[in-house]
């Protein structure tokens, strides 16, 4: 909040801090490991370098690394569950999941090794934001297959602070063991926080005298700098960003400091690169393009220039907060067509396939998001059809009810299923525009 | 005995019911009875019009775009006077089926209003009712109305 220079804590300066050669020489060993062993214990992996004509002794440095072949979301879907598992099943001792692209969903095996990294890197992100032994984190992330919830549990455990494992929902609750048991520090979603931010308002509670919140680390979704603004004015905090992805280990693959300039990237257990995404080719620091990782230290599901389809910027200077890790801007935009809606990944591909699974229904569709309250909300415009119109009203919402618990089963989100006239939905050659977003990002 | 009755979705948007008592109008089409169902989310008009216009109705209709069906509802005769549909609902209850809408017509036939419904279980119910002494419209009287 204040501008003062502030100090700085950092969970592993020796990681974190070190020189960008003494870096790049330990993540060149990591990943001549990592390759080894992935060539060795996962067949599709071993393929996929086969008909490129790379071998594992090919990668000697992290400069090889543009000669591997790439992986993406729809191998994790193809190979569900085990296929890409480069252990034995039984040294799994972790699922962690969401949904695919198509309704299918996706899981990442964790070893105790990779627990244990996942661990650390949510230490060094809470941490980072100013979190101590001493303070009581509120994790209301939902807690299960969804990694936001374990993830910022373990990081704080890690660090020995006391944990409110609330999980997500029942916001008076939320906010009675807030005051109540002096939280300092909160994880959730940005959206979430700024709608608890405006009931803890409502409710006449001044954050600044009833309760002893400091700083939350926020992620799971996109959120802009103004968002920042708005969490850090209404609560008196300090509101830093985070970023992961499931099938990297979850939340920590980056987080931001107190400086609030960029996400710092645990480098020395993956590695970042920028491509173009229509022709996969390197791009240098500074250019904005599609993010990719290669995981170095991952055991139970390593994942190899992992192409995740945000689209940022990388900075290697390094930070005022001392640490020297590059630094990745907030994702700007998405290659594909995916959505985040309350935190959760929507695919149009998943609305889709439920919806050509329910009888009678047109396969055209338009999706309208918007952002009502603080919260995310989505609207799913289906065109009526003969097969699905009654002269009651009770049977056609029965076909609108089914149409919204099936979406809920296979998306995992609530959404307002609308009802359009036939044919008002546009049709367009090739590539039908299916969503609408009017959210301000 | 039945009646037609042809439904009409409606899109929750402003304007939906005036094009198509527009389109209607337009093709001649003359509207004997209408109600209106409305939920947050859609509507649904439902019309009765004479026997031989129910086929060039939803022939318009379909052109234009709307989504349109034909189905069978019951048409009964109650006295126009207070607790005349009173009476009618009590038959109803007597015979154990229940109401899933209703309507009254808009032409008036004197000491007489005709009433539009749909029931569960409609085959059997319109026996029962015939038995009770409900005086029921046919669609031949209904287009001579």
């Amino acid at each position: 909040m204040s501008e003062t220079k502030r100090e700085h804590k950092i969970w592993n300066p020796t990681m974190e801090c070190m020189s960008r050669d003494e870096r790049a020489h330990l993540q060149s060993e990591r990943l001549v490991k990592t390759v080894r062993h992935e060539y060795d214990n996962v067949p599709m992996y071993r393929a996929r370098m086969d008909a490129k004509g790379v071998k594992p002794e090919d990668i000697r440095s992290i400069e090889d690394l543009k000669y591997l072949p790439f992986m993406e979301k729809t191998d994790l879907r193809d190979e569900f569950p085990f296929g890409l598992l480069a252990v034995p099943k039984r040294d799994i001792v972790r699922i962690q999941g969401s949904s695919g692209t198509t309704g299918h969903p996706i899981v990442s095996g964790y070893t105790r090794g990779d627990l244990d990294v996942w661990s650390e890197v949510m230490a060094r992100t809470l941490t980072a934001a100013g979190c101590g032994p001493d303070d009581i984190v509120q994790v209301s992330y939902g807690l299960g297959l969804f990694t936001g919830g374990f993830g910022a549990y373990q990081g704080a455990d890690r660090i020995g602070a006391m944990v409110v494992p609330m999980s997500s929902g029942n916001t008076q609750r939320q906010i009675m063991m807030m005051k109540e048991l002096g939280v300092t520090m909160i994880c959730c979603t940005p959206s979430y926080v700024t709608y608890l931010g405006e009931t803890i308002r409502e409710m006449g509670i001044d954050p600044k005298k009833d309760l002893k919140l400091k700083a939350g680390c926020f992620g799971a979704e996109p959120w802009t700098e103004e968002m920042r603004y708005h969490i850090e004015e209404l609560l008196g905090i300090d509101a830093c960003d985070i970023y992961g992805l499931t099938e990297i280990c979850g939340p920590g693959v980056s987080f931001a400091c107190l400086e609030k300039d960029g996400m710092h990237i645990n480098e020395d257990h993956v590695i970042a690169e920028i491509i173009n995404p229509a022709t996969g080719e390197q791009l240098p620091y500074g250019q904005s393009g599609e993010l990719v990782f290669t995981t170095i230290t991952k055991e139970g599901m390593p994942m190899l220039r992992y192409r995740t389809h945000d689209i940022c910027t990388l900075n290697p200077a390094p930070c005022a907060c001392g640490r020297t890790t590059v630094r990745m801007t907030r994702i700007t935009g998405r290659t594909d067509d995916m959505l985040i809606i309350r935190g959760v990944n929507v695919f149009p591909s998943q609305i889709e396939s439920v919806l050509v699974g329910v009888e009678g229904v047109a396969p055209h569709y338009m999706l309208i998001v918007d952002r009502v309250n603080s919260s995310d909300t989505l609207e799913v415009q289906v065109e009526m059809t003969d097969e699905m119109f009654s002269d009651t009203v009770s049977h056609i919402e029965q076909v609108r009810k089914r149409i919204t618990d099936q979406i809920k089963s296979v998306v995992g989100i609530s959404t307002n299923v609308k009802l359009v006239a036939p044919k008002s939905i546009p049709r367009s050659e090739g590539k039908a525009k299916r969503v609408i977003d009017h959210r301000k990002l | 005995m039945f009646i037609k009755q042809i439904s009409v979705f409606l899109e929750n948007r402003q304007g939906t019911l005036r094009e198509l008592t527009h389109l209607l109008g337009a093709s001649g089409i003359d509207l004997m009875a209408l109600s209106l169902a409305d939920t947050q989310n859609f509507g649904i008009v439902r019309i009765i019009v004479a026997d031989n216009q129910v086929d060039p109705a939803l022939r318009v209709l379909r052109a234009s775009g709307f989504t349109a069906r034909v189905n069978n509802v019951i048409c009964a005769e109650v006295e126009d006077r207070p607790l005349g549909l009173n009476a009618l609902l009590e038959t109803i209850d007597a015979i154990g089926v229940s109401v899933e809408y209703l309507y009254s017509f808009l032409r008036a036939t004197g000491e007489r209003a005709l009433i539009i419904l749909r029931l569960s279980e409609q085959d059997e119910s319109v026996k029962k009712l015939a038995e009770k002494g409900v005086k029921l419209v046919s669609q031949q009287e209904i287009d001579n109305l």
